[in-house]
């Protein structure tokens, strides 16, 4: 049964409205992480830590995946469902190579000695970028959805809302990358 | 939706009421059967896997009253241990085994049911059991909403909750027993297993408990408030909602912007304890020996802790106030006095709410200058505390008052509220904290203020929406020896711990006898602890006439028993999934037009007269 009426769909829809509020949510999350973060920079013994290059890599990946999601959503309210099917494909790629390179990165710090024993930036690395690709996973599997849906699909898919809420989610975790990649070169570095 | 055979006339009130009856009578008729035919509905989906909102805040209900059942129960057994320390119980051998040795309540039983009882009550019953089901069932009805924004968001919200709770129940029955460092779980002693018993697995099972228990309630507040923002009648002005659905609104917004960070001082706390890392931990000796950890900081964690701890004390308080509010008016036959002051006021608590959290640190070493703030916010919580407090006594003030055992257990909320309030006035000084802190003081404050305040607030809830919830009402004569057992035992329980902690004794300590200046009370502790049992077999009481009603209940005929203005009362007897079986009433006028122009009660759904003015 649908909840929504004709009168409101000018409005908002809701699920996205209700998005935007989860990601007000998953903000504050990861607000007491940083701010938590910042806390106990100031105390003694705090050892900062150097970002891998792979950080850097993963960013590139998933500022170009922001970008393909987007032109999906384009092509689909155009109705270019080719290649809407091919975008999303490649979206959902680029997404696993993120938290690919995201691993790499981890293990490259493990490499340098960095490990879960201490107190210091780099222990604080590993929950806040780990909470955040466990973020982006759950975006790929809306990724995995769609794109199963997209080839597999049985009924024609029509409204652009779904693949909007999921656009928006994305381009939220890629904001929120670029917000803690931003916070370690300026407080852990 | 199907709609049915009366669409048009049904706008006109007095046809529509008449209709309702008639569609109610075939609802009783072959109410599961399934009369309405528009979709199946199997056992499963109706009453387990359900989406429809009024069942899933059924489930929050009888879940929540399940854990107060064991919640209270645990606190009826350390109440016997400070009543009567040292004296033998055999049966609590016969029940608890090792945990009773003796028939005493052993130290690491006693810290294991105080920790128990304090998660219990105030996430389990009193987020989760309160908010999870008022929310539930009122926004949608309340509003004119069908159900939800995302009805299966909902349904996982209940069964993360659920979740949730098996975990916690389970830790109550392994060998090293449940989480016993206190419900704040402050670190050294969560955060290393060497701490107690408690601290061992135990401790992990509450973090995950925990953590579901954030995702149950993320997942039911991001609802609620998509859904009062986006899916009210035609006509339903935010102004216009019952002030349930701002207390409720506000609520879920405390919610979903603190449970987060909770959740983040928790997974730090899980990374301390498993895998090693020191963001708690720093120069620890246990047992002699000196712990690797190093450059960790204890007081972190109550930070992360309490910005959620403080905001999580409205979330418990804010839906009692909606429901008193609207309870208070109905049943007064007047307006709300101050609509526009009452809802000022609920947003002034919830800015204040993120803002004062440091006053439970006043005594952690905080500087003094950052405490003086503290102090001035806190204080500042007062003000719209005591506007909302003005405004019920004015409500009430030669008022029609019809005495149900809700309006009685609203009008004791007030009480309750004003007694534990002033005491917060002391608490909120840091100068006066210095004495009165981990004192029975603070027990009683928070107890009076929040918690029973709130169960209060629950109870009227339950009594006054029974007959919209189940279509049967709850026998009003236990419903008063309930109300009047509880808020005298309650007085009893928490008004002479106030002495207790002014003199100076500790809470939480398991055996008083071996200090001298803490064994000035002992036949006061006796008192609490018989009176405590009484209050809990009427709790029992309670239960069972709950139980009861819903299957032997006298039968709803009127589909407004009381005379209320508001959308819910507009449904039929037994409203199906969709709530209306027609259109969605609109909605022409405020929720509080009672005895307004000589006339007892003009519901929401009544056009505006020639000759009155707008609202």
């Amino acid at each position: 049964m649908s909840t929504v009426s004709l009168e409101q769909k000018k409005k908002m829809h809701p699920h996205k409205f209700t998005l935007w509020v989860a990601i007000g949510s998953i903000v504050m999350m990861f607000a007491g992480l940083t701010s938590a973060f910042i806390v106990k920079s100031n105390q003694t013994g705090w050892k900062s830590v150097d970002l891998p290059n792979e950080f850097w890599v993963s960013t590139a990946v998933i500022v170009l995946s922001s970008l393909t999601l987007q032109m999906a959503l384009s092509s689909f309210k155009n109705r270019e469902m080719n290649k809407y099917r091919s975008l999303i494909g490649i979206t959902l790629l680029l997404g696993v190579a993120f938290v690919v390179l995201q691993w790499f990165g981890f293990q490259n710090l493990w490499a340098q000695g960095i490990t879960f024993k201490g107190s210091g930036a780099g222990q604080f690395l590993y929950v806040i970028f780990g909470l955040h690709a466990i973020h982006v996973v759950g975006g790929i599997i809306t990724l995995i959805v769609m794109f199963i849906k997209a080839f597999f699909g049985k009924t024609k898919l029509y409204s652009s809302v779904p693949i909007e809420v999921a656009a928006l989610y994305w381009h939220f975790v890629d904001a929120l990358w670029i917000y803690l990649l931003v916070f370690f070169l300026i407080i852990g570095g | 939706m199907k709609s049915s055979f009366h669409g048009t006339e049904a706008k006109q009130k007095n046809m529509s009421e008449a209709i309702n009856v008639q569609s109610g009578a075939a609802h009783v008729e072959h109410h599961d059967a399934h009369s309405h035919g528009h979709h199946k509905e199997t056992f499963v989906s109706k009453y387990i896997f359900s989406m429809d909102h009024k069942t899933i805040a059924k489930q929050f209900l009888i879940t929540g009253i399940i854990w107060a059942i064991v919640g209270g129960l645990f606190s009826v057994l350390f109440r016997l241990q400070l009543g009567y320390p040292g004296q033998s119980f055999p049966i609590l051998e016969t029940f608890f085994g090792n945990w009773a040795k003796g028939g005493q309540i052993q130290p690491e039983f006693y810290y294991a049911l105080i920790t128990m009882h304090g998660t219990v009550l105030v996430f389990f019953v009193l987020t989760a059991g309160l908010s999870g089901t008022f929310a539930n069932f009122l926004i949608p009805l309340q509003i004119g909403a069908r159900d939800m924004a995302s009805p299966f968001l909902n349904m996982l919200s209940y069964w993360f909750f659920f979740l949730a709770s098996v975990v916690m129940i389970s830790s109550l029955f392994i060998s090293t027993g449940p989480a016993s460092g206190g419900w704040t779980v402050y670190p050294p002693l969560s955060a290393l297993g060497q701490a107690s018993s408690g601290s061992k697995l135990g401790m992990d099972l509450w973090i995950v408990s925990m953590a579901l228990f954030v995702v149950s309630s993320l997942l039911g507040g991001l609802n609620y408030i998509s859904t009062i923002l986006n899916l009210r009648t035609k006509g339903m002005s935010m102004t216009r909602m019952p002030l349930t659905i701002w207390a409720l609104f506000f609520t879920a917004v405390l919610g979903v912007l603190s449970f987060p960070v909770l959740l983040s001082g928790l997974i730090l706390l899980l990374f301390d304890r498993n895998l090693g890392t020191s963001f708690y931990l720093s120069d620890i000796v246990v047992n002699g020996e000196i712990l690797a950890n190093e450059g960790g900081s204890a007081i972190l964690f109550q930070h992360l802790f309490w910005f959620l701890g403080h905001p999580e004390v409205y979330i418990i308080l804010l839906p009692a106030m909606g429901m008193v509010s609207e309870i208070l008016s109905v049943n007064s036959r007047k307006p709300i006095f101050g609509y526009m002051a009452m809802l000022g006021s609920l947003f002034a608590i919830t800015i204040l709410a993120f803002l004062v959290w440091a006053h439970h640190m006043f005594v952690t070493g905080l500087n003094p200058f950052l405490g003086s703030i503290f102090v001035l916010l806190t204080l500042l919580i007062a003000v719209p505390s005591a506007i909302k407090v003005f405004n019920w006594l004015t409500t009430l003030w030669r008022g029609n008052i019809r005495f149900t055992p809700a309006t009685l257990f609203a009008i004791g909320f007030v009480s309750l509220f004003i007694s534990g309030g002033l005491t917060g006035i002391f608490l909120g000084n840091s100068t006066i904290d210095i004495h009165l802190h981990d004192t029975m003081f603070v027990v009683a404050h928070f107890h009076i203020v929040m918690g029973v305040a709130s169960m209060f607030g629950m109870f009227a809830g339950i009594y006054h929406w029974f007959p919209k919830m189940f279509g049967r009402y709850m026998n009003s004569t236990l419903g008063y020896i309930h109300f009047w057992v509880t808020m005298i035992g309650s007085y009893l329980i928490f008004w002479p711990m106030h002495y207790q902690g002014l003199a100076g004794i500790p809470r939480r300590y398991l055996d008083k006898r071996g200090w001298v200046s803490f064994n000035d009370f002992p036949e006061l502790d006796k008192m609490i602890t018989i009176v405590s049992i009484i209050v809990f077999a009427v709790q029992l009481m309670f239960v069972f006439n709950f139980f009861y009603s819903i299957f032997k209940g006298r039968k709803v005929t009127n589909p407004n028993p009381w005379g209320a203005n508001t959308l819910e009362w507009t449904t039929p007897l037994r409203p199906g999934h969709g709530n209306w079986d027609g259109e969605i009433p609109e909605v022409h006028r405020w929720a509080y037009d009672y005895a307004k122009d000589g006339r007892d009660f003009i519901p929401q759904t009544e056009p505006i007269g020639e000759n009155e003015s707008k609202h």
